[in-house]
């Protein structure tokens, strides 16, 4: 059974230090579309354990209002990573985030212990659904494969830090780095059926040169982005959000489609823009984004 | 379970809490430092006392330090001092003594 | 006797303070009564010398003994230097009983409290109980019960002839030799003197304690020559990096900035944002974010504020500057930039604290305000609002103008976040009632907003509005949902402060605090 949740609106990914209790008492506040607990590289090699019961908690006791769980587990060479798929599941994560993802077979491996822990703590088996972080050339290469390698894998991330290094390089600002990757993943993602998603902007001064960068991301054909901090969540959704005049634009164009098709006519003008049915779909999307965005409430 | 050793788990930051546990003298010997003593030093207490009772201890010297930390804080605390008193770090009971 | 919030009020105290309990903001609307005055001592001879040589000399000259009523202002805020002065050559010459009516008292203020325990200060009378004093008033050692007033509270208390003053303290940074006394010109500039005005014209004795001496006549005066008794020039009144703040900094916080945001909102679109409106912002967080996202507002619908007023800092000085603002109207400084500000701008004035916020004089500034914005450490389900006790029931806080502009204004709106820690802000009671929810018209916390029921006007005016309304109670259940239901602070039966309403009644009183026990 297809899971409902595998295509929604993930513009931003908030990331959350699951040890840090202040912060993980209410983040749905800031509105972020999913929430990243994290037990990888924000905890503590000796608190590994201790963040896993604050996490079981948080899941269980927490109202998110709606806002999608994600957990970050530790990488599949580490001891933790099976302890915190059982946690996981238990705690009724909606999604499991595998780091360092570079193989398929790495993939398999997380879903055959999702998939034990889901009938061990009697979750409905395909409850819990994966995404892939890439963090190295080896995972960028990969990167179609890995996005099928599971009916339950949604999506690929870009993690900058950990790739950058992988190629022997350095964040310079300019992207040049990540040139190759976002490419090629938007690719793989996009020839797979599944959504892929950018790197943080860690320097949170910098309103303007994040903006751009959304703003580039988004004309890649991205999904949506990695943030650290509530404050970066405004600047994603503006971009991510239809504007007006692009939903008026996308309504007339399915309007006038599905009344010319009735006609027998293939192309037309709307607006002064030659328009044929290739159109269709990407204005149905750029609606759909604006339903689930909450700024278009027409039946089309 | 038993409390074979002493171990301790959270920290002093606000909204978290500390809890040490500690080998018992024969019954649960809870202490409470709260900045929130007066509105929820009761309320923490149930808490406190409820997670110790589904995990089966009943012989421990426990001390809570407290800034404010809401029950799911304060129960993954008291859990993480109990089973790191016992060494155990997988295969929890998730679910069934981990409530 | 149960008074009109539901505070239980002892009737001992009710007989003797000869006090009456509160009935309502404005139940003394047709009272009328005769101003106190003070007991003066001319300077009839031109040749007799104001100057004295110390706190001492000045305390001799005017015939200190125990059981006085010493005042103090509070402009120097944290930087303050004058009242630990004065106190201390009190206490060596084995004075006692004394009473401190200051406009406010803050941690700079600490070494009070041993002087409490030592008897030299046995009565208070402030807004402010910040500190080791706050904390020695609620464990009990202070002991005559402390008198707590909001700025406007204090100026009638003192007109009306409820408290009388024997000796005030007003620490000026200039002064002439006559005793003309400014907020400006010296080494730690405070902008005004607006709350020792009502002090120089009702103490029996004034003595102006200065750290910088100017030639004669320091004019234009804050202070007049023609009330005051002597001049005392000592080597610091105060420390100029605590009097003042270089730049209030704006909140980057996003919980702070989204309330901002509602807040702004809120005025705009309310039936009052129109050309000529006026406004009070408070010195930190969403309050202050206010006066920069109202400003494009203003700037797009061609509306001016005819005057903005407080609590003066650099942002609502950039506004007049901009010409969005006609007046400012100012009764304390907050930052250097608006103490410039009052230096150079013709259209910013100093006002006294009768002027701003007095309740029985014959109309003061906050009655002509339209918005303030004020905070609240908690706000109850009958929009009662506490700034003085901490939630372990020990006073660390101060009304200020804060029941002033609320009773003023046509729209208050109080900004807190619903929770602080595990502490919610919206309770079912509040533990102490400093405001009364008659005067709170709107709460506005980062979960939602309420309006006052008493406000249907306000209701219907905001009926198509896009903000995120809901009941107060849903709020508190919000609230009570994330951190469990508190329990409410148990105290003793001492009553150690009285919270006085503006108009001299009394609207709730402070017990001593009582260590935690478990159920058992």
């Amino acid at each position: 059974m297809r899971n409902p949740n595998l295509k929604r609106l993930r513009r931003t990914m908030m990331f959350l230090n699951c040890q840090k209790p202040g912060l993980i008492k209410d983040p749905y506040i800031y509105k972020p579309d999913s929430i990243m607990l994290d037990l990888e590289d924000a905890v503590a090699e000796n608190q590994k354990d201790s963040a896993r019961y604050s996490l079981y908690h948080a899941l269980k006791e927490i109202d998110y209002r709606g806002v999608e769980r994600v957990v970050r587990i530790n990488g599949l060479e580490t001891p933790h990573w099976q302890e915190d798929v059982r946690v996981c599941v238990a705690g009724g994560a909606d999604v499991i985030r595998i780091s360092k993802t570079e193989t398929a077979e790495d993939v398999h491996r997380v879903e055959a212990a999702v998939e034990a822990a889901e009938k061990e703590f009697e979750v409905p088996v395909g409850h819990t659904l994966l995404m892939a972080a890439l963090e190295s050339a080896k995972g960028v290469r990969n990167a179609y494969e890995i996005c099928n390698s599971s009916e339950r894998l949604f999506g690929i991330a870009l993690s900058g830090g950990d790739y950058s290094k992988d190629l022997q390089t350095v964040i310079t600002g300019t992207g040049v780095e990540f040139a190759g990757a976002r490419q090629s993943m938007i690719i793989a993602a996009r020839a797979a059926g599944k959504q892929c998603f950018d790197t943080v902007f860690t320097n949170l001064d910098d309103m303007e040169g994040f903006a751009k960068e959304v703003l580039m991301i988004k004309q890649m054909g991205f999904d949506g982005k990695s943030i650290i901090n509530p404050r970066q969540i405004e600047t994603v959704h503006r971009i991510f959000t239809p504007s007006e005049k692009e939903i008026i634009f996308a309504e007339k164009v399915v309007r006038e489609i599905e009344e010319k098709r009735a006609k027998g006519i293939g192309v037309f003008t709307v607006d002064g823009k030659m328009i044929d049915i290739a159109f269709y779909d990407g204005s149905k999307r750029i609606l759909s984004l604006a339903k689930a965005a909450g700024v278009y409430e027409g039946e089309l | 379970m038993d409390i074979k050793k002493s171990a301790i788990a959270g920290t002093l930051e606000s909204s978290d809490a500390q809890v040490t546990v500690e080998p018992g003298n024969g019954k649960i010997d809870f202490s409470l430092d709260s900045t929130v003593i007066h509105q929820f030093g009761n309320q923490i207490r149930a808490a406190v006392l409820e997670t110790l009772k589904r995990l089966g201890v009943s012989n421990v010297k426990i001390t809570v330090v407290d800034r404010g930390a809401l029950d799911c804080t304060l129960k993954a605390r008291v859990e993480c001092a109990v089973f790191r008193a016992n060494d155990q770090t997988d295969n929890l009971p998730w679910g069934g003594a981990i409530k | 006797m149960k008074n009109q919030v539901g505070r239980e009020i002892p009737d001992e105290l009710l007989k003797q303070y000869g006090k009456k309990v509160f009935s309502g903001s404005f139940a003394r609307s047709e009272d009328t009564y005769q101003k106190a005055g003070p007991c003066v001592h001319n300077y009839i001879d031109p040749t007799r010398s104001k100057m004295v040589s110390s706190i001492h000399e000045a305390l001799v000259k005017c015939k200190i003994h125990d059981g006085m009523v010493l005042s103090f202002h509070h402009h120097f805020r944290d930087g303050d230097k004058i009242v630990n002065m004065v106190m201390e050559e009190v206490a060596k010459m084995g004075i006692k009983d004394i009473t401190i009516c200051a406009s406010s008292l803050g941690s700079a203020h600490d070494p009070v409290a041993e002087l409490i325990e030592e008897g030299v200060v046995t009565g208070i009378q402030t807004s402010g109980v910040r500190g080791k004093i706050g904390e020695a008033i609620s464990h009990g050692k202070l002991k005559n019960p402390a008198i707590i007033r909001s700025h406007g509270g204090r100026v009638r208390a003192i007109e009306e002839g409820d408290v009388h003053i024997d000796i005030a303290f007003i620490g000026a940074p200039t002064s002439d030799e006559y005793g003309n006394a400014r907020g400006v010109g010296g080494k730690s500039d405070c902008g005004v003197l607006s709350y020792a005005m009502v002090d120089a014209k009702y103490a029996d004795r004034v003595v102006v304690v200065t750290d910088c001496m100017v030639p004669f006549p320091n004019y234009p005066a804050s202070i007049s020559m023609t009330d005051v008794d002597y001049v005392c020039k000592v080597d610091c009144i105060g420390d100029p990096n605590k009097i003042v703040s270089n730049a209030v900094r704006m909140t980057k916080d996003v919980r702070e900035l989204n309330m901002a945001h509602y807040c702004t909102q809120l005025i705009a679109e309310s039936p009052y944002f129109k050309d000529g409106f006026s406004f009070q912002t408070g010195a930190g967080g969403a309050s202050l974010a206010v006066n920069t996202m109202l400003r494009p507002i203003m700037e797009e619908k061609n509306i001016h504020m005819s005057f903005a007023i407080g609590g003066i800092t650099k942002p609502i000085c950039d506004l007049l500057e901009a010409g969005l603002v006609r007046n400012i109207v100012d009764a304390q400084d907050f930052d250097l930039g608006s103490i410039e500000s009052l230096k150079n701008d013709a259209n910013h004035y100093e006002i006294s604290t009768s002027a701003y916020a007095n309740p029985m004089n014959k109309g003061a500034f906050v009655n002509r305000l339209d918005f303030v914005i004020l905070g609240a450490l908690e706000v109850d389900v009958n929009f009662n609002v506490n700034v003085v006790t901490g939630s372990n029931g020990v006073l660390r806080g101060a009304p200020g103008g804060h029941p002033d502009t609320a009773a003023g204004s046509k729209c208050s709106i109080i900004v807190a976040p619903l929770i602080r820690g595990r502490i919610p802000t919206v309770c079912d009671q509040v533990v102490t009632v400093v405001t009364p929810g008659e005067d709170v018209d709107i709460v506005v916390t980062d979960y939602g907003i309420a309006i006052n029921p008493k406000r249907q006007d306000l209701i219907e005016a905001y009926k198509n509005s896009h903000l995120p309304f809901c009941t107060i109670e849903e709020l508190r259940d919000k609230a009570y949902a994330i951190v469990g239901t508190p329990e409410q602070v148990q105290f003793k039966d001492k009553v150690v402060g009285i919270l006085e309403a503006r108009d001299g009644s009394i609207l709730d009183v402070v017990r001593e605090v009582k260590p935690f026990e478990f159920k058992d």
